[in-house]
């Protein structure tokens, strides 16, 4: 790779772009100077940290760090999953679900990808396994999170109809069929999206990456199409598997509806 | 014959009652004093402690879906998931009679909903809760919303189900329709909440 090397003093010219947002938020009294400030500074550090703990890990070439490393990249984005707001499926069951699903898929997505698209030797270079993880990541995330949150607002705006299916006997999978679709269509959208404009729209965030750094286009067109691929698989799968653990958790084993066990819907119900 | 033993509704007095197959029990009692509540958990639609058997078999011995095709619950507030009646049918399930029974045309089947008048949504509800002819029917205000001819026709359908040896449970706020269908009555006294008021205050 022989891009381009960007040296401190073009990073400091491109943070000067900052003032940018700085001086339309005084004009405007948009007073988000402080949020601006505090985002840019996160921004850096944990850039800074990530590219000081990769290089680090690469150079161990140790499964262990490479295992470390992904595990707290799990734990961030379960963190991340729980902060998201107005999501109405609350509590502990909740997060522990959606660290689940992300643990469960998205290294089950990864592993895929490394065994069977990529086959770097060794199968678990740092190099290739936590970009693969921190991509699906990202986008499971995202799938997951909008999975639950459709969810959540179907049973709340819809409970009096899943529990009039319950009570003609209809199996707790079947009562929520018309909600379950509609979360799992709602979490299949964006990726959708991002297929369809890729490379016409807009150049993925990992192909642009790869051409500044200096990578043959066709190259970074092929391993971008992998990746979308991969992609999508974990997507549908997270979203599904946090789609059909929340009506588990929602429901019991007589097949009923128990919403008091989430106590933001059950605040909303009564 | 569906008989309740030590049925323990959160809040409310354990209850035991026995309803011999074609007959109806009224559930009477004030406003908050639990009939749905009651009537939901012979269902087995919210968790009590206690028995419920229908000729024998508890309610924990077949699954929540098989006692509920077994006991059915039908709202005083219907609630629909698609846009025609059809869709609410089981298949296969042939309804021109118990329609025809109900004075409605056959064409509500595949009319909006949202289009017919709560009267008719309501008789839908009841044609819905009795299609698939479930052995008890716990009927919470299924007349509510009707005028007279309207009430006296599912009135005339609810004797039908007796005489068909099904049990019937009813809640009405019309003394004169418990007169007229109910062969006992079981008074739900206070709500639970009072209850322990004046427990806490002796």
């Amino acid at each position: 790779m022989n891009g381009a090397a960007v040296s401190y003093a073009d990073l400091a010219l491109a943070g000067a772009l900052l003032l940018v947002n700085g001086i339309i938020s005084v004009a405007f009294g948009l007073r988000l100077e402080r949020s601006l400030a505090i985002a840019a500074v996160r921004m850096v550090v944990q850039l800074a940290a990530v590219g000081f703990a990769l290089k680090f890990v690469f150079a161990q070439a140790s499964p262990v760090w490479t295992a470390l490393l992904a595990v707290a990249m799990v734990v961030f984005a379960g963190l991340e999953l729980a902060r998201h707001d107005g999501n109405r499926l609350r509590g502990w069951l909740v997060h522990g679900l959606g660290s689940g699903t992300l643990l469960l898929v998205g290294g089950a997505a990864t592993l895929y990808a490394l065994f069977v698209v990529v086959g770097p030797e060794p199968w678990h270079s740092p190099r290739y396994a936590l970009p693969i993880l921190g991509m699906v990541l990202g986008n499971v995330l995202t799938s997951v999170s909008l999975a639950l949150q459709t969810l959540g607002d179907g049973v709340a705006r819809e409970r009096a109809a899943i529990d009039a299916r319950l009570a003609l006997g209809a199996s707790r999978f079947a009562a929520f069929r018309g909600v379950l679709r509609r979360s799992l269509r709602t979490a299949a959208t964006p990726l959708l999206n991002t297929m369809a404009v890729a490379g016409v729209v807009t150049l993925p965030d990992m192909m642009a990456g790869q051409l500044l750094a200096g990578a043959d286009p066709a190259e970074a067109a092929k391993s971008q199409i992998m990746i979308l691929f991969v992609v999508s698989a974990a997507s549908a799968l997270g979203a599904l598997v946090a789609a059909l653990g929340s009506v588990l958790l929602l429901t019991d084993r007589r097949h009923r509806l128990r919403l008091e066990r989430l106590r933001a819907l059950a605040r909303e119900g009564a | 014959m569906l008989r309740v033993d030590y049925l323990s509704v959160p809040g409310l007095p354990t209850l035991s009652f026995e309803v011999p197959s074609g007959e109806c029990l009224a559930v009477e009692g004030p406003t908050g004093s639990g009939k749905t509540r009651v009537l939901r958990a012979i269902a087995d639609l919210d968790p009590a402690d206690g028995y419920v058997l229908l000729d024998g078999v508890e309610r924990r011995e077949v699954s929540g879906p098989e006692w509920r095709r077994r006991i059915r619950f039908a709202s005083a507030e219907p609630a629909w998931w698609a846009p025609t009646m059809r869709e609410h049918l089981p298949h296969g399930v042939k309804v021109d009679r118990l329609l025809a029974a109900l004075g409605l045309d056959k064409a509500v089947l595949d009319w909006p909903l949202a289009e017919l008048s709560t009267g008719e949504r309501q008789r839908l509800a009841f044609l819905r809760a009795i299609a698939d002819e479930p052995r008890v029917l716990l009927l919470d205000e299924p007349t509510s919303a009707l005028d007279a001819t309207s009430v006296a026709v599912v009135e005339e359908l609810i004797k039908f189900q007796l005489l068909a040896d099904r049990t019937v449970l009813l809640v009405s706020h019309d003394p004169g329709q418990i007169a007229r269908l109910a062969h006992a009555r079981l008074l739900l006294a206070g709500s639970g909440r009072l209850h322990r008021a004046e427990s806490a205050a002796a």
